[in-house]
């Protein structure tokens, strides 16, 4: 299983945005290891949240871990069948073990993106 | 002759000066391209009203044709387009219409549907002709309405008043486009007056002719007469601020229509334009 989480500049804390960050942390249960991958949708001009969403699904994650997610992308989340949690803490393995504890709830609630306003 | 009517800032009286210059003149085309919350027909309250509607162009897919290559997602600059369980999703708000993907896929597997997106009202008030664009709620571009609606101007040297949007953004440029003169309506406050530079950057950057109306006057504001004498752009009219006015304006009157002497302030702006107007 593939679990994929956006995260920061430094690698290492999760980003507050799910279609602009600029990794992604996608970490393989079967084998234990992390890679890290330039998110393709970091700098679209528009409908960044449906790139990174493509994203997300191609490199066949089954969940994701994020702060937040828009609409568009939770959309193709549910047609894909990717599950979507919501952060606990700062750091992404913080959150990676957490979700192995189960103590991580799933994101129900998705924002109605936010196009061009900051 | 096209005047379009903006300002930036919301509130300032772009609808107030719109119409009163509709119903000024003897007979004229009031376009309402504020389409996400047109109310130019509140005061005008046209009759023998009749509606169209607008569409937009949308990708629908042969599940039987494609064959998943994601040549039409990959072409898609505006990701409307995701590709999820070997099949292609479309974004409806996101799809700019653009057509490409039809054009790209090379089994020929995605037709174009209609989806409705507005409306335009037609309607006559006294002399003028009321051409109302509503956008539906939620959606994104308000542009297709708009270029609709502005199909409705009149080329032959009838007056066609365009009441813009606020704000400086895509909808405003697609109102003032086939505009021969834009009236820009400020409010004499630091916040109208920021959002007055905006759009006059704006109409600059598009070489369109200028003239300025302040509205809700009471006492000069001199950072905003000040810019107006150095980009020598001319203050055509300065409205006081009237709590009767307010009031009838708020009860859904037409100035003019009520008032002898409203309606020669705003014959002489005409006039005024007519004089700045290119021809």
């Amino acid at each position: 299983m593939k679990i994929a989480i956006p995260i920061d500049e430094n690698k290492e804390t999760v980003c507050v945005s799910f279609g602009r960050a600029p990794y992604f942390l996608i970490h393989d249960t079967e084998t234990k290891t992390s890679k890290i991958k330039m998110n393709p949708a970091a700098e679209a001009e528009g409908g960044a949240g449906l790139k990174a969403a493509q994203f997300v699904v191609d490199v066949g994650a089954d969940e994701l871990i994020t702060v937040r997610c828009g609409q568009n992308a939770a959309d193709v989340f549910k047609a894909a069948g990717v599950k979507i949690y919501k952060t606990l803490s700062t750091y992404a393995d913080e959150n990676l073990k957490a979700l192995f504890e189960g103590k991580l709830d799933e994101l129900t609630s998705f924002h109605p993106g936010f196009h061009g306003k900051s | 002759m096209t005047v379009a009517v903006l300002s930036g800032k919301g509130g300032t009286g772009k609808t107030f000066v719109s119409v009163n210059l509709s119903a000024a003149a003897k007979d004229a085309v009031y376009l309402d391209c504020d389409v996400e919350e047109p109310n130019g027909r509140l005061f005008l309250k046209p009759e023998q009203v009749t509606s169209s509607p607008v569409a937009v162009l949308l990708p629908a897919f042969d599940g039987k044709k494609c064959t998943g290559c994601r040549k039409c997602v990959e072409f898609c600059r505006f990701n409307a387009l995701v590709f999820v369980k070997n099949k292609p999703m479309v974004f409806p708000e996101v799809c700019h219409f653009c057509g490409g993907c039809m054009r790209v896929c090379p089994e020929h597997a995605v037709m174009e549907t209609l989806r409705a997106v507005g409306a335009v009202e037609e309607g006559v008030s006294g002399g003028v002709r009321v051409v109302t664009g509503i956008l539906n709620t939620g959606e994104v571009s308000a542009v297709p309405v708009i270029k609709t609606v502005l199909k409705k101007s009149v080329r032959d040297g009838g007056l066609t008043v365009v009441d813009c949007p606020p704000g400086s953004g895509c909808s405003v440029m697609e109102s003032v486009s086939r505009a021969d003169y834009c009236l820009l309506v400020a409010e004499p406050t630091a916040f109208g007056f920021h959002n007055f530079k905006m759009v006059h950057r704006l109409v600059r950057l598009l070489h369109k002719p200028c003239g300025v109306v302040i509205n809700k006057a009471s006492g000069e504001y001199s950072p905003l007469e000040q810019f107006c004498v150095d980009i020598n752009t001319p203050i055509l009219l300065r409205i006081p601020y009237s709590a009767e006015l307010a009031k009838r304006t708020a009860a859904g009157e037409v100035a003019v229509r009520r008032d002898a002497a409203m309606a020669e302030i705003f014959r002489g702006l005409l006039n005024e334009i007519r004089k700045e107007a290119p021809r």
